[in-house]
């Protein structure tokens, strides 16, 4: 039976968030105390042992992570929370910082311990000005009680670019110019905002770092499937009974999600196809819906956990439609930088708006999918990597479809 | 509003020109060239580069456009909820096509991409404000809240 447990967000709905002695109630900053009381290295050996991966749809491990950034050295590092939360369908890092803004502040903190860092952004995206404030009045009060000691936080507004989601594209962004992604190696943990260690984390990430130091390595790593320990957000969209959010286990089946969860398709009608980890996700099929959200179990079946949207399609909607306005996303969102996806994504837009027009034929498909192959590895970035995604994966499994609108 | 305070009271904040038009963008709803030419000044950048910067974000406007700036979502959460019905009723409420603004300049109508509220689509936002669950029947009220 899928049940829910709730790692960051522990104190929703518990606490005040705009009340820091609220959070210090629910032993609040009691983490960082202790993290301070040990060696850096401890404290990052703490976090690898978790296996902690990240929750911004990369899976990379955290403390791994944070071990690149403990070894470079400078004169200055940097902490940087993601928090561009722009995949369509997500709301996961919103519903945090709206609800316990100092969990992520004292994972943040911890992380700067870890790596010897004395300053940390939050980047927000500009389509969340209310929750800036709640940061922003949330970070004062925490100056106040001394609670980060000599740890400061400053608080960013991104201004409309799902491209700011990639971190290095999110480093430029902080340092005030358009948010084009870097070439990489050197990546930021060793060369990263104004040329210094940085580490960027998603808000998810980060809010389970306080749980991990309390409770320890061990307990978290116990949880959910071993390769991605722990809980994750999930967002449920589309055709679902109950349109809202869930920390689950991430042993937990996207069946469970859609249907004990999520209370299944409304209206009695059949399911069509789940897309999992936003709009830059794969399409999955009924057959598939066993499959934990995990990242690794995910990847097995040629989709991806991304940020744990969950949008479902059911039997009334046409996927090749839906498609078709999802790679008008991206060609909109391509930065331009590179020409596989500054190309690619407006020759995907113009291919699926011809087929979806009921003006294509079978060699607009096998275009389609042989540029669709071309951008997942010529794109410089994540978004053009994925962007072909959500076509490839409705051609492999929902074929039938894209034929029944062809001339 | 007096620009030239609001970007030099930026100056020395670092990779702080987003803050500065953020800033700006707030008392005059868009950024004129001699706000985009004063702030490569400040931020000692070319013009060529700040507008850059003002151009490659969709929030950041160069153009004049309405002063309540109403965007609607057509993400694909959004989009399967009924997104389409709901920008026709806002173009036939204003008179206006996506991306114009109305005469009087109380109005500009823009499409943009999540808004993060997806709990309750489709999903409109009038100067940031979210409006959740939107029906097109709604249009009217929420528009008048703003003339």
């Amino acid at each position: 039976m899928a049940e829910e447990q709730r790692i960051v967000l522990r104190n929703y709905g518990k606490i005040d968030p705009l009340k820091i002695d609220d959070y210090i109630a629910q032993n609040g900053y009691k983490s960082l105390e202790k993290a301070r009381a040990m060696d850096p290295k401890a404290v990052i050996d703490e976090v690898k042992k978790s296996n902690l991966r990240g929750r911004g749809g990369a899976g990379f491990n955290c403390g791994q992570k944070w071990s690149f950034a403990y070894q470079a050295q400078a004169d200055e590092k940097y902490v940087v929370c993601n928090a561009d939360e722009g995949e369509p369908g997500t709301y996961k890092d919103r519903l945090i910082m709206e609800n316990d803004p100092h969990t992520l502040f004292e994972g943040m903190a911890i992380c700067a311990h870890a790596i010897g860092a004395k300053k940390g952004y939050i980047y927000c995206r500009g389509e969340y000005p209310y929750i800036v404030e709640i940061l922003k009045t949330a970070i004062s009060q925490a100056k106040e009680k001394g609670v980060l000691g000599d740890f400061d936080i400053e608080v960013r507004s991104g201004a409309g670019a799902y491209v700011c989601g990639e971190e290095t594209a999110l480093i430029e962004s902080l340092e005030g110019k358009r948010g084009e992604p870097r070439f990489k190696p050197p990546y930021p943990p060793s060369e990263g905002l104004w040329g210094k260690p940085t580490i960027v984390n998603n808000v998810e990430t980060f809010a389970n770092i306080p749980v991990i130091m309390d409770k320890g390595a061990e307990w978290f790593a116990a949880i959910g499937v071993p390769s991605y320990p722990g809980t994750k957000v999930v967002t449920l969209t589309g055709d679902v009974n109950n349109r809202t959010f869930f920390e689950v286990p991430t042993h937990t089946t996207i069946r469970e999600v859609i249907y004990k969860l999520g209370g299944g398709t409304p209206g009695g009608k059949k399911f069509k196809a789940v897309q999992i980890g936003g709009t830059s996700g794969a399409f999955i099929p009924e057959s598939q819906l066993d499959t934990p959200i995990a990242f690794d179990n995910m990847s097995a079946i040629g989709a991806t956990l991304g940020s744990g949207a969950v949008f479902v399609l059911d039997e009334t909607r046409e996927i090749v439609d839906t498609v078709t306005r999802i790679t008008g996303f991206f060609e909109h969102e391509s930065c331009g930088k590179c020409a596989p996806c500054r190309e690619g994504t407006a020759r995907c837009a113009e291919l699926m708006e011809k087929i979806n027009a009921g003006l294509g034929s079978q060699k607009d498909l096998n275009l389609l999918e042989k540029l669709g192959r071309v951008m997942t590895y010529s794109c410089l970035c994540g978004l053009g990597q994925a962007a072909p995604t959500p076509a490839l994966s409705t051609i492999k499994h929902f074929r039938a479809d894209y034929e029944a609108k062809f001339i | 509003m007096d620009y030239l305070k609001v970007i030099s009271d930026h100056a020395d904040v670092p990779g702080g020109i987003l803050q500065a038009f953020h800033a700006v963008q707030a008392g005059l709803g868009y950024l004129p060239k001699e706000v985009i030419a004063e702030a490569a000044r400040v931020f000692k950048i070319s013009t060529a580069d700040a507008h850059g910067v003002a151009s490659f974000y969709s929030m950041f406007s160069v153009n004049s456009r309405g002063k309540n700036v109403i965007r609607i979502c057509e993400s694909a959460p959004c989009h399967v909820a009924g997104a389409a019905e709901v920008v026709a009723a806002l173009e036939r409420e204003l008179g206006i096509k996506m991306g114009e603004s109305t005469a009087n300049g109380l109005f500009a109508l823009e499409f943009t991409e999540c808004v993060g509220q997806c709990q309750a689509t489709p999903v409109i936002t009038v100067n940031g404000k979210p409006y959740l669950d939107v029906k097109p029947a709604q249009i009217p009220s929420i528009i008048a809240e703003y003339s």
